[in-house]
């Protein structure tokens, strides 16, 4: 799997003994290829990928392999992360009204980036700064790159973020929920603006919203109480959920072109909360099916038939169903 | 217009520093000249032929000119102290706010130990160790006002360091040193000013203070503080005594306020008012005024 430019295995998240906040994230990205992080809160999605570039709180334990173009992201020192971040991997925050630095101008802000990655040419940055404001679709760039925070609209912040994120050309841009805050509409063009300028890098993109992921997304990886439980191409998960939590999920995203009468379906029950997760399979309470069996742990593996890997004893669409506990876990 | 509010102190603290550094130019007579044959004479008096706009003290000497001199010595002990105290403050908050831990617990420590030493009997330890001197003042009070700057700093530190532009620099891979520079330090920047503003007036008093139990400027300098003091045996007999420099001292002490806080909002972006929002303001609110008045008007028929 050489062609993959990010390679993660087996992230694991704990803080402390019976505290695994995430437990055995695995997910590989092509250039240009957007993976999709879903779940629901308290996943350990956004802790996953704050891990990814060495932001997780201090009293977190990261473990695992996180390998970016070769080159290793976890178990860095301050001063490397600091080399790494910005450079090669870079951050799209949720609420970009708190991620601007209200002082400053936005053009200052994203020159602020290149000043810290070595570009010490002043007039250098003027300029790439205001090609990246002209690039995320920023309206007169030359005179908006002299716009403090608040003169802006919530969807130019976002672009704001985003040429923020780009100007050190980075490999992997990781994307913390960047859409939650917007309108529909600004939301639909920043993730087109997203999607088209981050040819050169694998986007990690944070969410739990399932009508972003259809929209973005090249790969989805479901997470559950810290764990993988579905991940596979986005046509196959979308369209053969293998997961009963997938499934789930899916089922309550309401379809405009089938009105439900009386109450939206939801999914009982809620997430199990850090320290009271077990050795068996975290969704068997609040899972239709759940049996005996689900008691053990069931490991993430490929699905007959199809591309995705599923972790669970009796996957939707049947053609999972036939493994047997050998064939898995061997 | 927008700048006035800029402008205008601006414009009297600076005629104040100009009277304070051209003191012999503009003073009419010599602050210590005593002439006790015109002693005790009220303003616009004239003695011998020397007119005394705002009168003479308890030894004869020229009011206005004393004033004058004064200047000299309030001001500059005010700025320096303000100076002094406020840097080494404000660094070792941000240093504390920053780093925490340890460090933070020393600093902090600190700041407790300098706020609850009692300010006279330290001020009489200094004037004991180094004598008394204008610069003695300045590291004395030096010595008991930086924990003001120090504890708001590192409150404000603490609370910016978790707002998302900072973990956004994080982000971007920058080093705790830029952060602090260019993320930080805005931040607490107007603050401080503000702070500033208000120890300046109060250090223009509190020289005054040490200069009245005899530890600050040493007679027959005069500064605002020793010529309140010695006008206050005369509040009752001679009230231009202890008014005049009074006055100067509130002129002052009004204007740095109002300075401070003209700057204060003009260094933050989020308050400047877009000029054509703030031409709108009145015709906004005129229609209010009505039913308020008429309600008013209701009220007391």
């Amino acid at each position: 799997m050489n062609d993959m430019l990010l390679d993660v295995r087996d992230l694991r998240v704990s803080f402390g003994p019976g505290k695994d906040a995430v437990t055995g994230l695995t997910l590989r990205a092509r250039r240009g290829e957007t993976v999709a992080l879903v779940g629901e809160s308290g996943c350990g999605k956004t802790l996953s990928a704050l891990a990814l570039a060495g932001l997780q709180p201090r009293e977190a334990a990261v473990s695992g392999s996180a390998e970016l173009g070769g080159v290793q992201l976890l178990g860095r020192t301050e001063r490397q992360l600091r080399r790494i971040r910005g450079n090669l991997v870079s951050m799209v925050f949720q609420d970009a009204s708190t991620a601007l630095n209200p002082l400053m101008t936005v053009g200052a802000q994203i020159e602020e980036v290149m000043a810290i990655h070595g570009t010490h040419d002043r007039r250098a940055r003027r300029k790439r700064s205001v090609e990246l404001l002209a690039a995320v679709g920023v309206p007169d760039a030359a005179n908006r790159a002299r716009s403090h925070p608040h003169q802006l609209s919530g969807g130019m912040r976002q672009r704001v973020m985003i040429a923020i994120a780009l100007a050190g050309s980075p490999d992997l841009v990781i994307a913390d929920e960047p859409t939650t805050a917007l309108d529909v509409t600004v939301q639909a063009q920043v993730l087109a603006l997203l999607r088209e300028s981050t040819r050169d890098a694998a986007v990690l993109f944070i969410t739990h919203d399932m009508g972003v992921v259809a929209e973005i997304a090249d790969q989805v990886v479901v997470m559950y109480a810290g764990t993988v439980v579905e991940s596979g191409p986005i046509a196959e998960v979308l369209e053969r959920p293998h997961h009963p939590y997938t499934a789930a999920l899916l089922a309550s995203v309401p379809d405009p072109d089938v009105p439900q009468a009386g109450e939206l379906p939801t999914i009982p029950g809620r997430v199990p909360p850090l320290g009271e997760r077990d050795a068996g399979c975290p969704f068997r309470d609040r899972c239709p099916k759940s049996q005996d069996r689900c008691r053990e742990r069931p490991p993430l593996g490929p699905v007959a038939g199809g591309e995705s890997a599923v972790a669970c004893w009796y996957p939707e669409h049947g053609e999972g169903s036939s493994r047997t506990v050998e064939e898995a876990t061997r | 217009m927008r700048n006035h509010r800029t402008l205008v102190p601006a414009i009297v603290i600076a005629l104040y520093v100009l009277v304070a550094l051209c003191a012999p130019l503009i003073a009419p007579f010599d602050p210590n000249h005593a002439d006790l044959a015109a002693r005790l004479s009220g303003p616009f008096a004239t003695t011998h032929g020397h007119f005394h706009l705002l009168g003479t003290d308890g030894l004869g000497r020229d009011v206005l000119s004393r004033i004058i001199y004064g200047s000299r010595v309030s001001l500059a002990v005010a700025a320096a102290t303000v100076l002094v105290s406020g840097a080494f403050g404000v660094t070792l908050g941000v240093v504390a706010g920053w780093r925490r831990g340890w460090l933070a617990a020393v600093i902090m420590r600190l700041a407790d130990i300098a706020l609850s030493v009692p300010f006279f009997l330290l001020a009489i330890l200094v004037v004991a160790v180094l004598g008394p001197s204008l610069v003695n003042v300045v590291i004395c009070l030096s010595l008991v006002r930086w924990p003001r700057y120090t504890r708001i700093a590192y409150a404000n530190v603490l609370e910016t360091r978790e707002r998302g532009f900072v973990r956004g620099a994080v982000a971007v891979g920058a080093p705790g040193r830029w952060i602090v520079l260019r993320h930080i330090l805005p931040e607490v920047a107007p603050l401080a000013v503000v702070v500033g503003t208000l120890e300046l007036g109060l250090m223009v008093v509190f020289e005054a203070s040490l200069s009245f139990i005899g530890l600050g400027v040493q007679p027959p300098t005069a500064s605002w503080g020793s010529m309140l003091s010695d006008g206050q045996q005369y509040v009752a007999s001679a009230w231009w005594l202890a008014t005049f420099p009074g006055l100067a001292l509130f002129g002052l002490v009004l204007t740095v306020n109002l300075l401070g806080d003209a700057v204060r909002d003009r260094l933050d972006p989020r308050r400047r008012v877009p000029r054509r929002v703030r031409r709108r303001r009145p015709g906004l609110g005129e229609p209010a005024a009505e039913p308020i008045t008429t309600a008013l008007e209701a009220d007391h028929a």
